[in-house]
């Protein structure tokens, strides 16, 4: 027994720690209600991401279509309510169970593409995603988009009692959904699953010859961050109460595998860390106005020269050599 | 019958586009193994430099010599300054540096010209030339001439010249290539000048048709990257079979179906030739080694 | 009893016949070992042996049931392991985890069951934690077991390799030169394992090029050149047969002629 407790404090227990520190300490710091939906933002964003490190950073796949489940998660969360009579909630799930199914069935012939074939395939289907949403006006409102029912999750809450402002209650809500998001993500790591996947990343050859079902793996990855995704596109249009075709586009999904990499794709706090940043950085660079663009191309590109391996495993052997 | 062929017509001409954008990410492809993202950029900065140095007064050749020169030095800096830097970085970290560039190349056409949409004159005229029931415009002859003219002039390169073949060697095997004392750096930066300057040939040619403006690349690298994977990434007579029929299937999707469908038509084609054929239509398959 | 049986294998790679019409048995407990100048094919065969290429010709059985062509996963649920002549460690985990992915079909269950860290998946992986510690201490590396594996040495790879294919507690092993690039001591205790694995009843599959080794631990030998079996036989005997001997001497007159000379 004595490996399993030598450690005081396991990688899991120390990343939800810190999550769950930053998530309730930060609003102490903030100066307006407006951070509360930048925080919210992030979360979000966090969520998506979340799901890509299980795709990119444990099983090593690569997906330039996840918008295309952020899209689908979002929208039936428009349209639930309006056709269906389903519940806001609900609707979430219903958008989560049909992106887990679509993954399910484009997932079983896209993941035998290796590298750049299967990041076009994925950029493909989330291609297609948002032109639908776009293009079927009589369903989604078209380019223009669609107001989206709200959750009822506040009048809830002051029925019973309990007062608390839009912002804040996304604010925490969404942090919740990310502490979960982040638990399930962290426990599949170091488990019989998440080492299945993580050997197939670094040699397919040899996990196969382990007995691991390589194509199912890849799928289940596939899948669980498809959903992953699909909550997190169901949140936004749900905070926002509004949803257009955008969500789904090409940028989002290269926005999100940014996050991604960007603060280290193998782990779920190096992803938090790149939602973090990523989300926040356009609002400080809104400041500069045209030059934005600008400046975030160039520091996408700095970071990913000097930091290939994104920020925080780069900084975490800085660290070491440092200390070494 | 005249229909088809209106729809061919015009497929040709946006296929000829994708066709050299798809050239332009097969040789870097080919050179680096990097699949670069801002190709499309190079497409607009033609179109957008050519404009403006035109308006500047400039006649048109010497705007549109200028754009393609000026472009391929950006193609080399982007090489020189990004590239290299992040050599034997993931597939993912290299796709994002490639779009950061675009991003940034985006902003600064958007900064250094405009947002407004542009064109300028037809090389022969806005005349169509009437052929067996359709219509082409000269500036479409110019666009299929061109790309003809690129193709070719390629393949004497690539076959002929001790360059090119130093080109081919380092796609083939860069250790290998090295030991024979060819300065892969030197070829690096030719791929990527080369790249630049075709894209930029492509968006001087497309303008007068298509338009331009700071942000018409994005769409152009993916249509490019689709049509070279399509071909079959690496292979530059899959680059320009894949460019026509990417352009093919767009016209006559928005002919007979509807313009609504047309990009998704192309990519349900790449899809579905994916699936049967995981290394696209003339990628050669890799047995794994272990 | 037979446990493998392989027949008339063979495979082309693109109109070059890479090996062609080779044929011998494994049994449990019995090291038979597959030498042969470079090029000869070995690895080549390993490969179709354990699914990793399909062969264009002849049957692989075990048990005597036609396993030729099916997935490497589907032979490891067999009972077929294997290590590899290039590495093909996961670099990105540590040594345990390395181990402990070997034992993947003991460990497998619902994968939803790994998301929400049920009960069951924590016991799984508890039991394969012990299972891959006492395995690393086997092979000698229970103190690098934290160690993220691309700090490992060669030798100790090699080492780590056939720990992650004995996690998966085999019946039949094939290894792939698991002495190369290893110095004399290193040799020496990877030859102790070997042949302690076969004594529990593994059938052992050997390619390997320290004759020395071979010649010590094989209870069989089989030879190959260009692809075609020459000669097998009990080693001493291969050893003296002449047309081995010429295809060592033959190919390129250098130590392994004369060790394969005995």
């Amino acid at each position: 027994m004595r490996p399993l407790f030598a450690k005081p404090i396991s990688a899991k227990q120390a990343t939800l720690l810190v999550l769950l520190l930053l998530i309730a300490v930060a609003p102490a710091f903030f100066p307006s209600n407006f951070y509360y939906r930048v925080g919210t933002l992030i979360f979000i964003n966090g969520l998506a991401v979340t799901g890509l490190v299980v795709l990119i950073g444990y099983a090593g796949q690569i997906s330039l279509g996840h918008a295309g489940f952020a899209g689908l998660g979002a929208y039936a969360c428009a349209l639930g309510p309006v056709h269906l009579g389903l519940p806001p909630a609900l609707s979430l799930v219903l958008g989560a169970v049909l992106s887990g199914l679509l993954a399910w069935l484009v997932g079983r012939p896209i993941l035998r593409l290796k590298g750049h074939y299967l990041a076009i395939a994925t950029l493909g289907f989330g291609v297609l995603v948002s032109m639908v949403l776009a293009n079927e006006a009589w369903l989604t409102g078209g380019p223009d988009g669609m107001a989206v029912a709200d959750l009822g999750l506040r009048g809830l809450l002051k029925s019973a009692g309990i007062k608390v402002g839009n912002a804040e209650l996304w604010y925490w809500l969404a942090g919740l959904i990310l502490l979960a998001g982040a638990w399930l993500a962290l426990n599949l790591k170091d488990s019989p699953s998440g080492r299945a996947l993580r050997s197939l990343h670094d040699s397919e050859v040899a996990a196969r010859t382990v007995g691991v079902d390589v194509a199912r793996y890849k799928l289940s990855a596939f899948v669980i961050s498809a959903v992953y995704a699909s909550v997190s596109g169901s949140l936004l249009a749900l905070t926002n109460r509004f949803v257009t075709p955008d969500i789904a586009n090409f940028l989002h999904s290269i926005e999100l595998v940014t996050m991604t990499v960007l603060g280290g794709a193998g782990t779920v706090i190096g992803a938090a860390t790149g939602a973090l940043l990523l989300t926040a950085l356009p609002q400080v660079l809104t400041a500069l106005q045209e030059y934005e663009h600008i400046v975030f191309g160039l520091i996408m590109m700095l970071v990913m020269i000097f930091l290939p391996d994104g920020l925080l495993p780069s900084l975490h052997r800085l660290l070491r050599r440092r200390v070494s | 019958m005249s229909e088809l062929l209106q729809f061919t017509f015009s497929g040709l001409t946006v296929g000829a586009v994708y066709a050299l954008v798809a050239l332009g990410f097969t040789i870097i492809y080919n050179a680096s193994g990097v699949v670069n993202f801002a190709q499309g950029e190079f497409v607009m900065l033609g179109g957008m430099i050519t404009v403006f140095a035109h308006a500047a007064g400039a006649p048109l050749p010497a705007a549109a010599a200028l754009a393609v020169v000026a472009t391929a030095a950006i193609g080399i800096l982007l090489n020189k300054l990004a590239i290299e830097r992040a050599r034997g970085a993931s597939v993912v970290t290299l796709i994002i540096i490639t779009i950061g560039a675009s991003i940034f190349l985006r902003g600064a056409a958007q900064l250094g010209f405009d947002k407004q949409l542009h064109r300028f004159p037809s090389f022969s005229g806005d005349d169509p030339i009437a052929i067996a029931g359709a219509t082409i415009l000269p500036q479409s002859l110019w666009m299929l001439f061109g790309a003809a003219v690129v193709f070719a002039a390629l393949y004497l390169f690539f076959t002929r010249s001790l360059t090119g073949k130093a080109v081919l060697a380092t796609a083939n095997n860069k250790l290998a290539a090295q030991l024979v004392g060819i300065d892969t750096d030197f070829v690096m930066a030719l791929s990527f000048g080369l790249s630049a300057a075709i894209g930029a040939l492509a968006g001087v040619l497309a303008t007068p048709i298509t338009l331009t403006s700071y942000d018409a690349g994005t769409a152009l690298a993916l249509k490019g990257f689709a049509a070279a994977m399509l071909g079959g990434m690496g292979n530059p007579f899959g680059a320009l079979v894949g460019g026509l029929l990417v352009g093919l299937i767009e016209a006559t999707t928005a002919g007979y179906l509807s313009s609504d469908y047309k990009d998704a038509a192309a990519f349900v084609v790449i899809l579905a030739v994916l699936f049967a054929m995981p290394q696209g239509l003339f990628g050669k398959s890799a047995q794994e080694r272990v | 009893m037979t446990l493998l049986s392989v027949e008339g294998l063979g495979i082309d790679f693109g109109g070059v016949t890479a090996v062609d019409g080779v044929g011998f048995t494994a049994e449990p407990g019995r090291i038979v070992s597959v030498i042969g100048p470079n090029g000869a094919g070995k690895t080549t065969l390993f490969n179709m042996i354990s699914g990793v290429y399909l062969p264009h010709r002849g049957r692989v059985r075990l048990d005597g049931e036609d396993v030729t062509g099916l997935a490497p996963n589907r032979l490891a649920e067999r009972g077929l392991s294997r290590t590899f002549q290039n590495l093909q460690v996961f670099l990105r985990m540590s040594v345990l985890d390395n181990v402990m992915a070997g034992r993947h079909l003991a460990e497998r269950g619902s994968t939803l069951a790994d998301l929400l860290g049920l009960p069951s998946t924590r016991r799984r992986s508890r039991e394969t934690e012990r299972a891959a510690r006492a395995l690393l201490e086997r092979v000698g590396l229970e103190r690098a077991a934290e160690r993220e594996a691309s700090a490992l040495s060669y030798g100790a790879l090699k080492r780590l390799e056939i720990a992650r294919a004995l996690a998966a507690r085999p019946r039949l092993l094939l290894l792939d030169e698991p002495a190369a690039g290893c110095n004399p001591v290193e040799t020496e205790e990877i030859d102790a394992l070997i042949a302690a694995i076969a004594a529990e009843g593994v059938a052992v599959l050997l390619v390997e090029h320290d004759m020395k080794l071979v010649m010590k631990i094989s209870h069989h030998v089989v030879v190959l050149d260009h692809g075609e079996k020459i000669a097998e036989g009990a080693p001493e005997a291969v050893a003296r047969d002449p047309k081995v001997v010429e295809a060592y001497l033959g190919a390129h007159a250098g130590r392994e002629g004369s060790h394969a000379l005995g």
